[in-house]
């Protein structure tokens, strides 16, 4: 890696400071370090300054209570699978924290970083391939090598996110704190990710000197089943082929109210307004979540080589449906 | 005529005894050549080629040169020479620390003038395709054309025939510990490397030839090896880079290959791709064959693959050719040319068997002539339930499906008369065992502390082994060919059987018995006619005095054979939703001649066999047209089995003889094929090419829906 400068971080106001007074890149922030590392490593970020953000007080934990979560931006990925609340009003949360990766990178990897890691794709993370996403001409995907690239919402860069939490907590409703030089805001965490079509060199809407502070979920509803399915090459670790965030509101068999949103299979977590809706107010059958299934990917674009992306997150699909109503 | 007795007379051989390393491996107490750091220790880097064909027109030192830790800068390519494969070197640094060494092959500057590429077979067969080989016509070799019996008249009895493809894509070795060496000069006339290497005395034939010196004043030591699997026999560039550096220096040199790296230029499994046409008569003999194949080994030849495998056909063709791509050469890796294919075979044996309406356990009854396989099958069968699996192929109910397949396999392994040892025993009872054999992970260690301490009366912790290291003298052959420990038992057996011979005929006067008549027991020497008449292992050492008795051993053919049968079954759960394959169990019937420790026997099949899974379901090597690059050169992306993957395995030590064989690389071959025709008895829907990853599994389901 080249070399930079460290700094602790002592306050929210000192790290904005450090970003404010550089672009993408100059100033980088560090925490669990399990996505930023290796970019060092393989020349892919080249930081002049990393901020350790681990010195920052106040910024770990979860807070459970009757208005529901808020999960401080430095708690790891292994406190969130693990603890009680999530695993049994939020369990969709739970599966998808334990999903990630290994335990050693669960135990280091935090929320922030895994809502803010970089895109997975060969291409991206090859040095010597300047693909559009790092400022280059080209989506190497669109006539490369495409298995694990995007089937929805490409055009024209074709990665796919790779994290499981935001999908789950898309899903949850929930919304994001963002601090930068001008305070403090709030905003739906759906809203935070956004599609390479507004922003092909980023994937979400921080700005280079704002920093992601907390996450707040609602509180769950009764009658809620939640579920993550994530389907990959390999047990772990491994990314997601496709992955499936479910939160269902339900009545019996009937479903009242869901959240579909879909993991892997696009450059944002991707919301299914489609699946919701074929499952909404129905009596989940298996027709209805076959169509549930089918409409999820009716709009998809498979690349060469990951047509099977299309099936699988279909089936993946129909099968979060089903197992809601079981 | 020299034997290992009856398994009723053997105390320890046979029998499961944990490794001797296994304690300070697992503790972390084991040094590997990556563990090896010396006073005053440089470290040494490869910049290598990122683009897969080009011309060199410039080579600039002075940056990497003028870095302030950098001791010393060597180009490893010429200006007017051509890179031909992604990773190929271009020069190399020493410095005071890794990272000054990472920074600096960056400031080397390479100007190099990129040429046309190809890096896949299509490319590289396609019309117009540009030359990489000045020595070939085209891309491909000139077909090895072999032909026996008629297959004209052969396919004129055939009652069914099938004309499909099976395809195997490059596989690399992935051992765990990159290749790479620690090289000090002692003065400017001795070199000490320490190699991760599995051949300690080819690595020094090597090295002295390079540095043009005596065998005798280059050592190389491997305590320990983090695998080979083929890939590691000799210094190669890094470990001649090293030493080199390392002259330069005038300090010692550690130079390991990064994981990129050895994906790259640390050798491959050729991938194989064969159009078959076969056909079997109406009671199920195979009775013509008719293939066409390709694969690559990179910019090198030696893409060849077994085929027919196993079964017996009387009328055959086969043409193969090699594919030359600019990408890193191929290596042998644990079986070569079997694993695929075995793959191939075994997938047309039950897709023949089907259109015969046969079981395909039957049809290869009927034309496998291996009698050990013959009982194999009904070993196998029996514990896995062969009688459970679906006789109608994706019968099974529910989305996840369940299926069983068959697949077999053969090798050699018989060793070679390749080592010297010696056995001494010391007047205060402690025994030395002592040849320049290396311990790539398989034990061999332990098989010699096992046969000494049956020969001698003792224990193995009682053996003091000593392998891994050229200084003593005693050369030994590399390990490879699954040959190690069948070279190395007899040479071990026999000088222990003499150092024990030497033994008694100093003490059989303090005994007052003939030296014919004495024995060993438990630590003890006893006389045969006269029970009463005994003496302790330590009593009767110290009678030694300052003489201690040391022996050498021969090569001996009558103990070892070779020739191997293996046959395994698998058990699969495939996911009709998802495409996911997992294999519940794997039998592994794995005949072995004798097994001089059955838990490391045992330990060889376990280890096989999740090789040959990883080939079978996940692995692949990803050669980008666009860029002329490997795209998953690490990891993340390579996929190898961890233990979620890893089933139950049953691993049978089928030990049909008393003479040692090897049995290292057997495991891994009939694995692929079982699990391939177990994935298709579960669904109904073959996968013709590994690895069988669920987008080929969701593509094959719904190619068969529609």
């Amino acid at each position: 890696m080249e070399k930079f400068s460290y700094v602790n971080a002592t306050s929210l106001e000192q790290v904005t400071e450090l970003l404010s007074d550089s672009g993408w890149g100059e100033v980088m922030l560090i925490a669990g370090g399990t996505d930023l590392l290796a970019e060092l490593k393989e020349y892919v970020a080249a930081p002049k300054t990393l901020v350790n953000l681990k010195t920052l007080p106040g910024m770990e934990g979860i807070e459970a209570d009757a208005s529901g979560l808020k999960i401080g931006a430095l708690t790891t990925v292994a406190d969130i699978a693990k603890h009680p609340t999530i695993q049994h009003h939020y369990t969709v949360l739970a599966q998808a924290a334990v999903s990630v990766a290994t335990p050693q990178i669960r135990n280091v990897g935090t929320l922030g970083g895994n809502l803010c890691q970089r895109p997975r794709c060969w291409y991206y993370r090859d040095e010597s391939t300047n693909c559009l996403k790092k400022g280059g001409d080209i989506c190497y995907a669109v006539d490369g090598l495409s298995k694990y690239h995007a089937i929805l919402g490409g055009d024209p860069v074709y990665i796919v996110h790779p994290s499981d939490l935001a999908p789950a907590l898309i899903a949850l409703g929930a919304s994001v704190t963002i601090v930068g030089p001008e305070g403090e805001k709030t905003m739906s965490l759906e809203e935070f990710f956004t599609l390479p079509a507004a922003n092909p060199y980023r994937e979400n809407v921080l700005q280079p000197n704002e920093i992601v502070v907390s996450v707040q979920v609602p509180p769950a509803k009764p009658n809620t089943k939640s579920l993550y399915l994530k389907a990959r090459e390999k047990g772990a670790p491994d990314f997601a082929l496709a992955s499936v965030a479910g939160v269902f509101e339900m009545d019996g068999k009937t479903c009242k109210a869901a959240n579909i949103v879909l993991g892997g299979v696009a450059p944002a977590p991707w919301r299914s307004k489609e699946a919701e809706t074929a499952l909404t107010g129905k009596m989940i059958n298996e027709m209805v979540s076959k169509q549930a299934g089918a409409d999820a990917v009716k709009d998809a674009q498979p690349l060469n080589d990951n047509a099977y992306k299309v099936t699988l997150t279909q089936n993946l699909v129909s099968r979060a449906a089903m197992m809601a109503a079981s | 005529m020299a034997s290992w007795g009856e398994a009723s007379e053997s105390r320890l051989i046979g029998k499961r005894i944990p490794r001797l390393s296994g304690k300070d491996k697992v503790t972390g107490k084991a040094k590997y050549t990556f563990d090896i750091n010396r006073p005053g220790l440089l470290y040494g880097r490869i910049l290598r080629s990122e683009i897969a064909h080009a011309d060199v027109v410039g080579l600039d030192l002075s940056d990497a040169e003028a870095l302030p830790g950098v001791k010393a800068v060597l180009p490893l390519i010429e200006v007017g020479k051509k890179i031909r494969y992604q990773g190929q070197e271009i020069a190399a640094v020493a410095a005071e620390t890794d990272d000054i060494a990472k920074d600096a092959i960056r400031l080397i500057r390479v100007d190099l003038e990129e040429l046309p590429y190809v890096v896949t077979e299509a490319d590289a067969m396609a019309e117009g395709a540009p030359q990489i080989r000045d020595d070939w016509e085209g891309n491909q070799s000139n077909p090895d054309v072999r032909e026996e019996g008629d297959i004209t008249a052969g396919f004129e009895q055939a009652a069914v025939e099938v004309e499909v493809t099976y395809h195997a894509p490059v596989q690399t070795h992935v051992c765990l510990e990159t290749h790479g060496n620690v090289a000090e000069w002692e003065d400017d006339q001795h070199l000490t490397v320490w190699a991760s290497t599995q051949a300690v005395f080819g690595t020094r034939r090597d090295l002295a030839g390079t540095f043009n010196l005596p065998a005798n004043q280059v050592r190389v030591i491997t305590e320990h090896m983090g695998g080979g699997f083929g890939s590691k026999f000799g210094p190669g560039v890094e470990g001649r880079t090293a030493a080199e550096l390392a002259r330069m220096t005038g300090r010692a040199v550690k130079l390991m290959l990064t994981r990129k790296a050895e994906h790259l230029v640390a050798g491959n499994r050729p991938s194989m791709t064969q159009h078959v046409r076969a056909g079997a008569t109406s009671d199920g003999r195979l009775i013509a064959y008719d293939m066409k194949g390709h694969g690559t080994g990179g910019i090198s030849s030696g893409a060849g693959f077994q085929a027919p495998y196993v079964y017996h056909v009387p009328n055959r063709r086969t043409e193969r050719v090699n594919i030359a791509v600019n990408a890193g050469n191929q290596r042998a890796m644990r079986a070569p040319g079997h694993p695929q294919g075995a793959f191939a075979m075994d997938s047309l044996m039950d897709e023949l068997a089907e259109k015969l309406g046969m079981n395909p356990l039957e049809f290869r009854r009927i034309n496998d002539p291996n009698e050990t396989r013959q009982a194999q099958y009904t070993l196998g069968a029996q514990e896995i339930g062969w009688h459970r699996r679906n006789s109608v192929p994706g019968s099974g109910s529910g989305v996840k499906k369940r299926g069983m397949g068959v697949g077999s396999g053969l090798w050699g392994g018989g060793g070679g008369n390749n080592t010297q040892a010696r056995v001494t025993i010391n007047s205060d009872g402690s025994v030395e065992a002592v040849t320049g054999t290396q311990d790539i992970g398989t034990g061999v260690r332990t098989a010699i502390a096992i046969i000494v301490a049956e020969e001698l009366g003792l224990n193995p912790t009682d053996i003091g082994v000593k392998v891994g290291d050229s200084e003593p003298g005693l050369p030994s052959g590399g390990s490879g060919g699954s040959q190690t420990t069948a070279s190395v038992a007899p040479v071990i057996k026999t000088a222990a059987a003499a150092a024990k011979q030497k033994l008694f005929e100093r003490i059989a006067p303090q005994l007052e018995a003939p030296v014919e008549d004495l024995r060993v027991g438990n630590h003890t020497i006893y006389v045969v006619s006269d029970r009463t008449k005994t003496i302790k292992w330590q009593v009767a050492t110290g009678l030694l005095g300052m003489e201690s008795i040391s022996e050498g051993g021969h090569w001996d053919e009558d103990l070892r054979q070779g020739g191997v049968a293996g046959t395994q079954f698998a058990e699969v759960e495939v996911d009709t939703e998802t495409g996911a394959v997992r294999v519940i169990k794997i039998v592994a019937v794995q005949d072995c001649g004798l097994a001089i420790n059955r838990l490391t026997t045992e330990s060889q099949i376990n280890g096989g066999v999740i090789m040959g899974l990883g080939q079978a379901l996940l692995e692949e090597r990803f050669m980008d047209p666009l860029t002329g690059r490997m795209l998953n050169a690490n990891l993340e992306d390579y996929k190898v089995p961890g233990t979620f993957e890893i089933p139950e395995i049953k691993s049978v030590v089928f030990d049909t003889h008393r003479k040692v064989t090897g049995v290292g690389e057997p495991p891994c071959i009939p694995t692929p094929g079982a699990i391939a025709n177990a994935v298709y008895n579960a669904i109904g829907v073959r996968v013709r090419e590994l690895p069988i990853t669920p987008d080929k599994v969701l593509n094959a389901l719904a190619e068969k829906k529609a």
